[in-house]
């Protein structure tokens, strides 16, 4: 695959060489010219008024036939202290939707933890579970992890793998797909079957969330993917549902890296941002340290995590484990309170995606009132507290 | 201590914004920097340096642009530059990529090696990791602390969802660092002088024994089908009156959406 301009319809406009985001167009002999730096990204051809821009899939096609005998979606279900994560069950929710459009199983791996989680994942929609029990995961290192992921991908021969984009997730699988020589699209916000093909539509944010990007993996086998945690719908739990658990053996596993300990760091309150389904989020505009305490209350009357700007962070109100943005955390909980927070870019990206967005702040031009659902302009400090007292009353509190 | 450090040139991505009409990105105007979280990685590398000793390579792979990225870590203080630029490698994606790297890193020889956790244009922190098994060493991601480092062990803090992990290494080791692990140093005027005068070395994909199945477009198992603008809200309400009524407007809505 490659893009062309048909120099003949190409009338020198440049539309499409302020469009590129790659610089890979530039001016030669009066006529535009795709350099080697094009990454196929196709905004030129939708940019140029002439149409002059095209694909053509011809000829450049890799003459790699992809392998038909991989069969079956797999999610990784991962674990926090022996107890499966959130995620693992959107994981199946999505993973049971692309595996009845392929007309295939759907099974979970599962390393670490007991029996019993192996038998939660089936009830919320595995068909069968690969079981691996041996002690070396419950400390989490990414060599046995990725090794042992390998190894069993590449005995059974999935189609689609999934895992969560959690800290665990895109810290190991990586080495997975770099070892199988196939492809891994990261922190995926939607993914579809093309039901042509078997393809895998993988859709991501890119360039801090200005832009959308479907990403396929033609001809390698499994196509794999990281899932933004909180995004899909959890399968269906079925106490009856039975199903199989395949016991894993774990031999010849080893690791470089030794977790020595493994430290909480609680603020008192849920800090696992990516989970949450309500974030509270403070910035520069609480004025100081103790500006928090109130951030934290209504957190704590609405069940929530604490999250911030990196304004509050780098102004040491707040550890940074709870800063939200392009060098934080990205959330997509249900409802995020944006308090005394501008919206810069940076920290837009990390949080424009969740369902609904509620900003308090007392400058009406602030850019946070454009991606907020519902804006409150006016003094937090008036404002939480009340809203507090009002959520309170309401939940008979 | 031979410390590598891979860098990236990106396009700030605060800087870009979205033509309204064509749903595309406008690029005019938009600067080149160094990936921010690459920033901490060399500040990383240059810590190391002066604690035990050793030299700083500092490696990028892109167009012959990204020559001044490297300067400008050269700048900060940095030994030696190495950029991986080759036609071959247009339209790589992470795979192709961290082969690339890998390969250049065997060239040079490392005992760790620092990436930044994530780069801000492809978001994907999938480059650190890859890179590690291609070389078949251990890796670390999220380091928020360095607390200790010799010559073949290191022990660092690595960032979990709820709290950190205290992690041991052999070396040679790969470690991605997120911002929380120090503050990257300004050039000093020796730097700058240091940078102008820096040869920084080219390598091209056979240089490193990259064959052209395994690099750019043709050595990508990914490819991008399309780009389209995210979908603009249109549910978007600023409430009015006083502050007790937007309050009371607020509850409202959230209890007709069963969010209360
Ligand atoms: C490379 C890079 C990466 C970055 N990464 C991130 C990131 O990951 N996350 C992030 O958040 N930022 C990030 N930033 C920083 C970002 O650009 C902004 O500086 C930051 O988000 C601003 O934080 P803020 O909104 O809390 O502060 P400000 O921009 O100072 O906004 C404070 C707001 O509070 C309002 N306010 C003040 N007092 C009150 C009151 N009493 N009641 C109500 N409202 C009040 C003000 O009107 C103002 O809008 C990054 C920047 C760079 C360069
Ligand atoms: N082309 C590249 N050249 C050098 N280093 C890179 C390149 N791409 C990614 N990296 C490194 O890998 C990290 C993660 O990038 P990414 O996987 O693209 O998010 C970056 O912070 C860099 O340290």
């Amino acid at each position: 695959m490659s893009v062309k301009v048909n120099i003949q319809k190409c009338n020198s406009c440049e539309e499409c060489i302020k469009s590129c985001p790659f610089d890979a167009i530039e001016m030669k002999e009066g006529k535009a010219f795709i350099n080697e730096y094009c990454q196929l990204c196709m905004t030129c051809i939708n940019v140029c008024p002439e149409g002059a821009i095209y694909e053509e899939t011809e000829g450049t096609q890799t003459n790699e036939q992809r392998p038909l005998d991989y069969k079956g979606v797999w999610v990784f279900a991962e674990h926090r202290e022996g107890k499966v994560a959130h995620v693992a069950y959107e994981l199946l929710g999505i993973g049971r939707t692309l595996a009845d459009d392929l007309n295939v199983e759907l099974c979970a791996v599962l390393l670490g933890a007991s029996e019993n989680e192996a038998q939660e994942l089936i009830k919320w929609g595995a068909e069968k579970v690969y079981h691996a029990k041996d002690n070396i995961f419950n400390t989490f290192n990414d060599e046995p992890y990725s090794k042992i992921l390998t190894r069993l991908i590449a005995k059974n021969k999935p189609e689609i793998i999934l895992c969560g984009a959690t800290p665990l997730g895109r810290s190991f699988i990586p080495r997975v797909a770099a070892r199988l020589r196939t492809g891994l699209t990261a922190d995926c916000t939607s993914l579809k079957i093309d039901k042509e093909t078997r393809n895998l539509l993988q859709i991501r944010p890119a360039f801090g969330g200005n832009i959308m990007a479907t990403i396929v993996c033609p001809n390698k086998r499994p196509q794999m993917a990281t899932v933004r945690p909180r995004v899909m719908k959890p399968g269906v739990y079925n106490p009856d549902r039975k199903g199989e658990i395949i016991d894993v053996p774990s031999d010849n596993l080893s690791s470089r890296t030794k977790v020595i300990e493994t430290v909480k760091e609680g603020t008192g309150c849920f800090v696992n941002l990516q989970e949450a389904e309500i974030i509270v989020s403070g910035g520069r505009g609480l004025g100081d340290a103790k500006g928090f305490k109130l951030i934290q209350e209504l957190a704590e009357v609405l069940g929530g995590a604490v999250g911030s700007s990196r304004a509050a962070v780098d102004a040491g109100w707040i550890p940074y484990r709870h800063q939200v943005g392009q060098t934080g955390k990205t959330v997509c909980p249900k409802i995020y309170i944006a308090c005394g927070i501008s919206g810069a870019v940076q920290h837009l990206v990390g949080m424009q995606s969740s369902d609904i967005i509620i900003a308090i702040n007392k400058n009406p031009d602030a850019p946070i009132f454009n991606v907020a659902t519902y804006g409150i302009v006016g003094d937090l400090y008036e404002i939480i507290p009340l809203l507090i007292k009002k959520i309170k009353e309401n939940k008979g509190m | 201590m031979r410390i590598i450090v891979c860098i990236k040139q990106v396009p700030d991505t605060a800087e870009v914004r979205i033509n309204p009409e064509t749903g595309t990105l406008i690029r005019e105007g938009v600067p080149s920097i160094i990936n921010p979280l690459d920033m901490h990685a060399i500040e990383a590398g240059l810590q190391i340096k002066e604690k035990i000793g050793g030299k700083v390579t500092v490696i990028s792979m892109g167009p012959p642009q990204a020559e001044s990225a490297l300067r400008e870590a050269v700048a900060m203080g940095a030994d030696e530059a190495v950029l991986i630029t080759d036609k071959t490698f247009a339209g790589s994606d992470t795979w192709a990529t961290s082969y690339a790297l890998s390969m250049a890193i065997k060239k040079i020889g490392a005992d760790i090696i620092i990436c930044g956790k994530q780069a801000i244009d492809g978001d994907t922190a999938q480059v650190g990791p890859e890179t590690a098994e291609f070389l078949n060493i251990p890796h670390i991601s999220y380091v928020r602390k360095i607390e200790n480092i010799e010559k073949d062990l290191i022990k660092v803090q690595r960032l979990m969802d709820e709290g950190y992990d205290i992690v041991e290494s052999s070396l040679p080791v790969l470690i991605t660092v997120i911002k929380e692990l120090n503050e990257p140093r300004l050039p000093s005027l020796k730097g700058k002088m240091a940078a102008k005068k820096a040869v920084i070395q080219k390598w091209s994909a056979q240089d490193i024994g990259v064959s052209e199945n395994d690099a750019g477009i043709k050595g990508s198992p990914t490819q991008v089908k399309n780009v389209f603008t995210p979908q603009a809200r249109n549910d978007r309400k600023i409430l009015e009156g006083t502050p007790e009524q937007q309050v009371d407007a607020l509850i409202m809505e959230l209890r007709g959406l069963k969010c209360l």
